[in-house]
C-alpha cells in the first residue's frame, strides 16, 4: 500500500481493492461487509428511522477525537433522538488525492472503534477519490429499530415540562476553535454516541416528549427550533447553564457564546417536571450523562420564544444563530 | 468595542508573557505595561494592554457600598 | 446601595426622561446578553453609538481589502468580524469563493510568523479599531521593524472616540448621558471625556463589561443628570491618565487625520493615519472615504446617530437580516441593529 491517496485509489480496480482491504476492511470486517455485495441485506424491523449526515471539519483530528469518530456519533445521535435504536450504518468517503494513508487508517480505526461502543454495524461503504482541496469528507447514513411503544417528537413538548441537559455545552467548539486560534488549553471535543443515556431514560420510564442532540448552532438553536415547532415557550436560567470555566474563558476571549457553540455529546432531553428527578438520575447514572443537570421549563404564553434569565436578573430573548458564529475582537 | 479580558500572568518570556484564563493559556505581548509573574493584566488581541489594579480593584460591592444612599 | 437596589432603583426611576448612549459596541452587546433594556424604567433609554469599528468602516475601505485579497501573492488578515461586513458590492467572506485571500487571527502579532514563513506573500492585516486596538498595531509595527519584514502592511480604518461623540452632541442627538467605553479609556486614561462633559454639561460614566458594572454605571448616570462630570466606574483598569506607553507609542507611529465613519461621512479629526515616515508599510488606506450604501433606504447613519432606533428603520428585521445585512450595523454582534434583532 502506498503512503499516500492517488487518483487510482478510487478507479474501481485492483488499487481500490486494494485500499478496501488494507485499510476498511482490517477496521470494518463483519459478516455482512465480508460478502462484499454491491448492497447490504440485513434483518429489518417494523419501525425504522433513518438518517443522513455529512461530515466536514478542519483540523480532521482534533483534541478528544477525530472526524471518523465524529461521523459515527452524528449519525448515531440522531438516530436515538427518535427513540431508535440504532443498528446499521453506511460510509461514504471522499478523499482527497494526496492524504496520507496513515491519517485515513487513523480515522477508519476511529469509526470502527466508535461503531462498536455506539453498538452498530457498518453495512456498506463507498470510496471515490477527487483533486483538489478538503483532505476527507465522509458521509454516513444510519439506520435504527424504534421500539413500538416509543414515539418522541418536536410536537410533544407541552406547558409544565422541564428542559434537561446531558451535560456541558460548548466544548466540541471550542476544541475545534483552539487550534484554529492559537489557543493553548485542555478543552477536548465532547464527540459521543448517546446510546446509553437515552436507553436509561426509557429503562427508568421516564415518558420523554422530546429529545435532540445539540450540535451546529448550540443550545439556542435547538430549543427555539424545539420551541418553534411545539407552539411553547421555552424559559432557561442562565445560572443553571453548565458551562466549564475554561470553555467561558475562552468564549469570553474571543467573544463568542455559548449557548451558540456546537456539541457533538450532549443532548437535551424534555420531560413531564414531575418526572424530573428520575430523568436527572437515570441521565446521571449513563455513561456520558454524569453532568446531566435541569435548565429550563416549557409555559405556552408565548408560542415559539425562547427566553434567558440571565445571571443578574434580566430576560434575553434568544434566537436561532444568525452566521458563522465568527471570533469577534472589537 | 473591544473584546479585552483580565487574565493572570504566568510566564514570562522576552518579548511575551503567557497569561492564564481559567485554563486557556494565551502568548500575550508585553511592551505596554510594566508586568512580573503573577500580576492580573487585560488582554486584548494578543496584548496586554493594562495591568488589573489589585489595589484599584475595589469590587462593585465595596464601591457600592461607598455610594452610600440616594442623594 | 447593593444591587438589589440599585436594580430597584433603575426599574421605578420616574425622574425626567434620560437617554443614555453607550458607545462601546462591546457594551451594546453586552447590555443585550444581560437583558439589561427590559430592568430599566421607561423613562430612561438606551441608544447604542458607533463604537463598533467594523461597523463604522465606509464601504471603500472594504472594496480595497477585497481587492488586495484577490491581488495575486497577497493574504488579507484579519479579525472575525471583518470577513462580512458588506462592501459596495461584496465582503471578504463572499469574495474568498472567487478566490480571495483571507485568514482570521486572534491577534495581529500572528501576521509576524505568517510572514516569515512565506516571505513571497504580501500580509495585508486589515487594521480597524479604537483607541484600545491601535496600540497593539504600534506593537506589531516594533516588531515588523525590528525584523526588516518588507511583506507585512497595514491598511488602516482607525477611529478615535472623543471626536465622534463631539460630532454626536454637536448635532443634536440629545443625550443625556454616556456609558463611557472602559477599554478605550484602559488606554486613553478617563480624562479624555473631561472637555466633552464640561462642554456639553452632561456626566460620562466609565464602565467595565459585566452586567452587574453596567447596572452600576446607569445608576450612577441617572444620579448625575445635568452634571458636566466623568466618573470611573472600572477602577481596576482604568485611571484618569491611562496607559501613558500605549499612548506614547501610538504618537510615533500615527497621527490624527480626518476619518469617514459609514454612514456618516467625513468626520475632522477622528481618525488616525500612519506618519509620512512609516507610509511604506501602508497598503492604500488614504482617501478610501466612498461610502456607497448597499440599499439607499439603509438608516444606519441615523442610527449611529442615535436620532433613529433600529426598529424604525424601514429594513429592519425585513430585507434586513443578520444574514443579509444592508448596512453594517447589521454586520457585527456588536452593530446596534444586530443587538436590536437578536433580542427582539
Amino acid at each position: 500500500m502506498e503512503e499516500r491517496i492517488s487518483m487510482v485509489h478510487g478507479s474501481g480496480g485492483a488499487a481500490t481493492s486494494e485500499l478496501i482491504s488494507a485499510v476498511f476492511a482490517k477496521e470494518f470486517a463483519n459478516d455482512t461487509l465480508n460478502q462484499m455485495e454491491d448492497s447490504a441485506v440485513v434483518v429489518g424491523s417494523g419501525k425504522i428511522a433513518v438518517t443522513t449526515d455529512s461530515f466536514v471539519v478542519t483540523p480532521m483530528c482534533y483534541p478528544g477525537g477525530n472526524i471518523g469518530r465524529l461521523c459515527i456519533c452524528g449519525t448515531v445521535n440522531d438516530l436515538l433522538m427518535r427513540g431508535a435504536k440504532p443498528k446499521y450504518i453506511t460510509c461514504g468517503f471522499i478523499l482527497q488525492e494526496g492524504m496520507e494513508v496513515s491519517v485515513l487508517q487513523e480515522i477508519v480505526h476511529a469509526m470502527a472503534e466508535t461503531a462498536k461502543e455506539a453498538g452498530v454495524t457498518i453495512v456498506a461503504g463507498d470510496t471515490k477519490v477527487v483533486t483538489g482541496a478538503g483532505e476527507c469528507y465522509i458521509n454516513t447514513t444510519g439506520v435504527g429499530f424504534v421500539p413500538e411503544e416509543r414515539d418522541v417528537s418536536a410536537v410533544k413538548v407541552q406547558e409544565g415540562d422541564v428542559v434537561i441537559v446531558s451535560g456541558n455545552v460548548g466544548d466540541h467548539h471550542a476544541a475545534i476553535l483552539s487550534s484554529r486560534m492559537g489557543i493553548t488549553n485542555h478543552i477536548e471535543s465532547d464527540n459521543a454516541p448517546l446510546g446509553e443515556i437515552v436507553e436509561a431514560l426509557f429503562t427508568a420510564g421516564v415518558e420523554v416528549h422530546t429529545m435532540r442532540d445539540v450540535t451546529r448552532g448550540g443550545l439556542a438553536t435547538v430549543l427555539k427550533e424545539l420551541a418553534q415547532a411545539s407552539g411553547t415557550t421555552i424559559t432557561l436560567e442562565e445560572k443553571a447553564l453548565p458551562v466549564t470555566p475554561q470553555v467561558r474563558d475562552f468564549c469570553g476571549l474571543l467573544g463568542l457564546d455559548p449557548l451558540y457553540m456546537g456539541n457533538e455529546g450532549k443532548l437535551v432531553a424534555i420531560v413531564p417536571a414531575e418526572q424530573k428527578e428520575r430523568a436527572l438520575e437515570a441521565m446521571r447514572s449513563a455513561k456520558y450523562g454524569e453532568g446531566a443537570v435541569a435548565i429550563g421549563t416549557v409555559t405556552k404564553e408565548e408560542p415559539g420564544k425562547l427566553y434567558l434569565v440571565t445571571g443578574i436578573g434580566g430576560l434575553r430573548n434568544l434566537e436561532v444563530l444568525q452566521g458563522e458564529g465568527l471570533p469577534r475582537i472589537c | 468595542m473591544c473584546v479585552a479580558l483580565p487574565g493572570k500572568v504566568v510566564k514570562i518570556n522576552e518579548k511575551d508573557a503567557v497569561v492564564d484564563f481559567s485554563g486557556n493559556l494565551v502568548t500575550a505581548r508585553m511592551g505596554l505595561v510594566n508586568i512580573k509573574e503573577g500580576d492580573y493584566v487585560l488582554v486584548h488581541a494578543g496584548c496586554i494592554l493594562q495591568k488589573v489594579s489589585t489595589e484599584e480593584a475595589l469590587s462593585l460591592t465595596e464601591l457600592m457600598e461607598d455610594v452610600g444612599g440616594f442623594s | 446601595m447593593n444591587l438589589e437596589e440599585i436594580k430597584q432603583f433603575l426599574k421605578e426611576y420616574d425622574g425626567p426622561k434620560m437617554r443614555i448612549m453607550e458607545v462601546c459596541g462591546s457594551h451594546t452587546a453586552a447590555i443585550s446578553k444581560n437583558g439589561i433594556r427590559g430592568m430599566l424604567s421607561p423613562n430612561i433609554k438606551l441608544l447604542s453609538g458607533p463604537g463598533c469599528p467594523v461597523c463604522v468602516t465606509p464601504t471603500a475601505y472594504v472594496d480595497r481589502l477585497v481587492e488586495l485579497a484577490m491581488t495575486p501573492d497577497t493574504c488579507v488578515v484579519t479579525f472575525g468580524d471583518m470577513l462580512r461586513v458588506p462592501g459596495s458590492k461584496t465582503s471578504l467572506s463572499e469574495s474568498a469563493g472567487v478566490g480571495a485571500k483571507a485568514v482570521m487571527v486572534y491577534s495581529p502579532m500572528d501576521i509576524i510568523a505568517m510572514a516569515e514563513k512565506e516571505p513571497q506573500t504580501n500580509f495585508i492585516f486589515a487594521a480597524v479599531g479604537f483607541e484600545t486596538t491601535t496600540p497593539v498595531y504600534a506593537l506589531l509595527l516594533d516588531e515588523v521593524i525590528e525584523k526588516d519584514l518588507t511583506n507585512v502592511k497595514l491598511l488602516t480604518a482607525l477611529k478615535t472616540m472623543p471626536g465622534v461623540i463631539d460630532e454626536l452632541c454637536r448635532n443634536g442627538a440629545e443625550m443625556d448621558g454616556f456609558l463611557a467605553p472602559g477599554h478605550v479609556a484602559a488606554v486613553t486614561g478617563s480624562d479624555i471625556f473631561k472637555p466633552l462633559a464640561e462642554n456639553y454639561q452632561i456626566p460620562f460614566v466609565v464602565s467595565g463589561f459585566e452586567g452587574t458594572e453596567i447596572l452600576y454605571a446607569l445608576y450612577e448616570l441617572v444620579k448625575e443628570r445635568g452634571n458636566g462630570v466623568v466618573k470611573n466606574c472600572y477602577p481596576k483598569v482604568v485611571t484618569a491618565e491611562g496607559n501613558e506607553k500605549a499612548k506614547k507609542l501610538v504618537t510615533q507611529y500615527f497621527m490624527p487625520a480626518d476619518a469617514t465613519w459609514r454612514g456618516m461621512g467625513s468626520i475632522p479629526g477622528t481618525g488616525l493615519v500612519l506618519r509620512p515616515e512609516y507610509r511604506n508599510y501602508d497598503a492604500g488606506s488614504l482617501l478610501l472615504n466612498e461610502d456607497n450604501k448597499k440599499n439607499k433606504a439603509c438608516c444606519c447613519d441615523k442610527i449611529l446617530m442615535g436620532k433613529m432606533s433600529p426598529a424604525e428603520c424601514p429594513l429592519f428585521a425585513k430585507v434586513c437580516k443578520p444574514l443579509t445585512p444592508q448596512g453594517a450595523c447589521m454586520v457585527s454582534t456588536e452593530g446596534s441593529c444586530h443587538s436590536a434583532f437578536a433580542s427582539m
